[in-house]
């Protein structure tokens, strides 16, 4: 799963997702992958304003990657690609899990990824 | 606005004009449908210009291509006086260029001889340019609209040629060379069609909560979005199913499909997930503040029940406190199976709609397929919800049964009324057996002779009986 994914991802138990640690999720014990790919443009600017910036931040600290910039860039700043554009680029579209687990902030539920593919399915007793 | 000739395939007749329009919008032309017949495949619609005609048709599933209309009418008279009529300021531009002249005759055919009489009847537009059949500059073409088996066509076009169609796509994705399908992955034509009415396009993000092998996401990606997909079984996107093609070996899943196509850069992922337990971001539908929302389309052909199960996270009966700690304790090995239980199809529309209204963007679409039994078409009701407004209904028949594409828009909040939102919840089927949950499921089997001994029961009121579970495993 390429790392724009938890951009969008949070706890599926339905009482954890009004409490706001509920996302992003960490990623622990993380393999990742590279797989390099011709940079979006259109995609790029057209997410851009999707993003959830500090939680992004937060994720690439705990992966341990280049940190990102205090605040999120402006449509304008992403050029032809700019250097900013090529380094989102490596970052969403480019990097993705490979195995380890996504842990929920708020109730501390794992969910493992295998093979990148993460598993939301819930126990019995927590549905 | 000049007048242009899109000329159709004469199949999936319902989707054509939906389709249309939603390529006119998806390349953002102002596009006016001036002539069109559910029993023909020649349209005339009025466009800008040459360039808005290519960028509309160029990515079209049900059209063979579009044309500059030169003229038309009853008759080859009238043909001819009408282009004498409307395109004498067209002809000099082509004096000197080597071109083509074709016929296309639909439902009717002509002997050689007749063809060539036709193509030299067009002589007064005084073409000196040389002819060629392959790599012409320029193309003309006469069309000809036959009533079924009637001797002389109904009804006459003629044309130059703008664009071809993207309908080879559908060549190219054909489930019989692709890699990995399953039982129910949805034929590459009707896929690709459900990407273009949901519009996707460059730069745009997609989701199918559907995904099964990968079908629908495979084919926005073909138009240039970005996908991601899930599913409640994962075996579909990990591909350690099996495959639904007879000896298949190997290693076959959904990222092998994007790679077959070149694709794989537009794919984001695949995750196990079920949509009423569903992991991704969920805003509060319209109201307050902004919309939150983050995808600009939804495309999906969510389980009937029939073919592949309707089930959701649960268990069938309330879970006991000792099973719960059962779970609690066993839920972190590896082998242990998340419990699922029957779900009502109804319900799941509705989760389907209120997923989309929170998680599409303003103007974002939601296509999605679902079923009808031939003779309740007028009484079906398809879901709604406030924050969505229908933009198609397209229809797909079949023998016994049909199914639709239903295609929504979501309404920015302004557009919303407040009132609508306070929405009275619904009375969904109620039950823990499949057949109970599932009126469709129910409807569908029950017209089959196999079931007779369900029908029977049924008949005679009398209530379903350890029989029909029997029943239910042999259908599962």
């Amino acid at each position: 799963m390429k790392l724009l994914t938890l951009n969008f991802l949070t706890c599926a138990i339905k009482t954890c997702k009004t409490s706001p640690s509920s996302f992003p999720l960490h990623p622990q014990d993380a393999e990742l992958e590279i797989v390099e790919s011709d940079v979006n443009m259109a995609f790029l600017r057209n997410i851009l304003p999707r993003l959830m910036w500090e939680e992004l931040r937060g994720i690439t600290r705990e992966l341990g990657l280049p940190e990102l910039p205090e605040t999120a860039p402006a449509a304008e700043d992403l050029g032809e690609p700019s250097q900013v554009a090529k380094d989102l680029h490596r970052l969403l579209l480019e990097t993705s899990i490979r195995e380890g687990k996504l842990v929920c902030g708020n109730c501390g539920h794992e969910y493992a990824v295998k093979e990148g593919i993460a598993n939301f399915l819930l126990p019995g007793h927590l549905v | 606005m000049r007048e242009y000739l899109v000329r159709l395939v004469q199949m999936h007749e319902s989707f054509r004009k939906a389709e249309l329009q939603a390529l006119a919008d998806v390349s953002g032309v102002e596009m006016h449908i001036i002539k069109y017949e559910e029993d023909s495949p020649f349209c005339v619609i009025g466009l800008p210009s040459d360039k808005a005609a290519h960028a509309m048709i160029s990515r079209s599933i049900l059209s063979q291509g579009i044309y500059e209309l030169w003229g038309h009418g009853r008759n080859y008279n009238a043909l001819h006086a009408s282009i004498k009529n409307l395109s004498p300021s067209k002809w000099n531009a082509y004096h000197e260029t080597p071109f083509r002249f074709t016929l296309d005759s639909f439902r009717g055919s002509r002997t050689p001889t007749e063809q060539r009489d036709i193509v030299e009847s067009f002589s007064y537009l005084e073409f000196a340019g040389p002819i060629r059949m392959k790599e012409a500059d320029v193309s003309f073409r006469v069309f000809e609209d036959y009533d079924h088996e009637a001797p002389e066509p109904k009804y006459l076009y003629m044309g130059r040629f703008i664009s071809g169609s993207g309908r080879h796509a559908k060549t190219m994705y054909d489930l019989k060379k692709r890699h990995y399908i399953s039982t129910t992955s949805m034929d590459a034509e009707l896929a690709l069609l459900t990407a273009n009415i949901a519009l996707a396009a460059p730069g745009k993000f997609f989701f199918d909560p559907f995904m099964g092998t990968g079908g629908f996401p495979i084919a926005c990606s073909h138009f240039g979005a970005i996908t991601c997909g899930s599913d409640i079984d994962g075996r579909s996107i990990r591909g350690t199913g099996g495959s639904a093609r007879k000896g298949q070996m190997g290693k076959k899943d959904v990222e092998g499909n994007f790679r077959q196509y070149g694709l794989e850069e537009r794919y984001l992922g695949g995750f196990v997930s079920d949509l009423t337990n569903t992991p991704l971001r969920i805003t509060t539908p319209c109201g307050n503040e902004q919309n939150g929302g983050y995808l600009d389309g939804i495309i999906c052909d969510p389980p009937y029940g029939i073919r592949e199960g309707l089930k959701v996270l649960g268990s069938r009966e309330k879970l006991g406190d000792k099973e719960r700690a059962t779970h609690h304790d066993r839920c972190k090995e590896p082998t242990y199976i998340p419990p699922k239980r029957p779900y009502s199809f109804i319900a799941m529309l509705d989760d389907i709609l209120a997923f989309a209204a929170s998680t599409l963007v303003d103007g974002g679409r939601l296509s999605m397929w679902m079923p009808t039994a031939n003779d309740e078409d007028i009484e079906l009701v398809i879901p709604t919800h406030p924050c969505l407004e229908i933009v198609s209904v397209c229809v797909q028949p079949f023998n016994k049964w049909s199914r639709r594409l239903l295609t929504y828009r979501r309404l920015s909040d302004s557009e919303v009324s407040q009132d609508s939102l306070h929405m009275t919840k619904k009375e969904y089927e109620t039950g823990i057996k499949a057949d109970e949950l599932n009126g469709f499921r129910r409807k569908y089997f029950e017209g089959f002779k196999e079931f007779q001994k369900l029908r029977l029961e049924t008949a005679t009121g009398r209530r379903v009986s350890d029989e029909s579970t029997e029943l239910e495993k042999t259908s599962n």
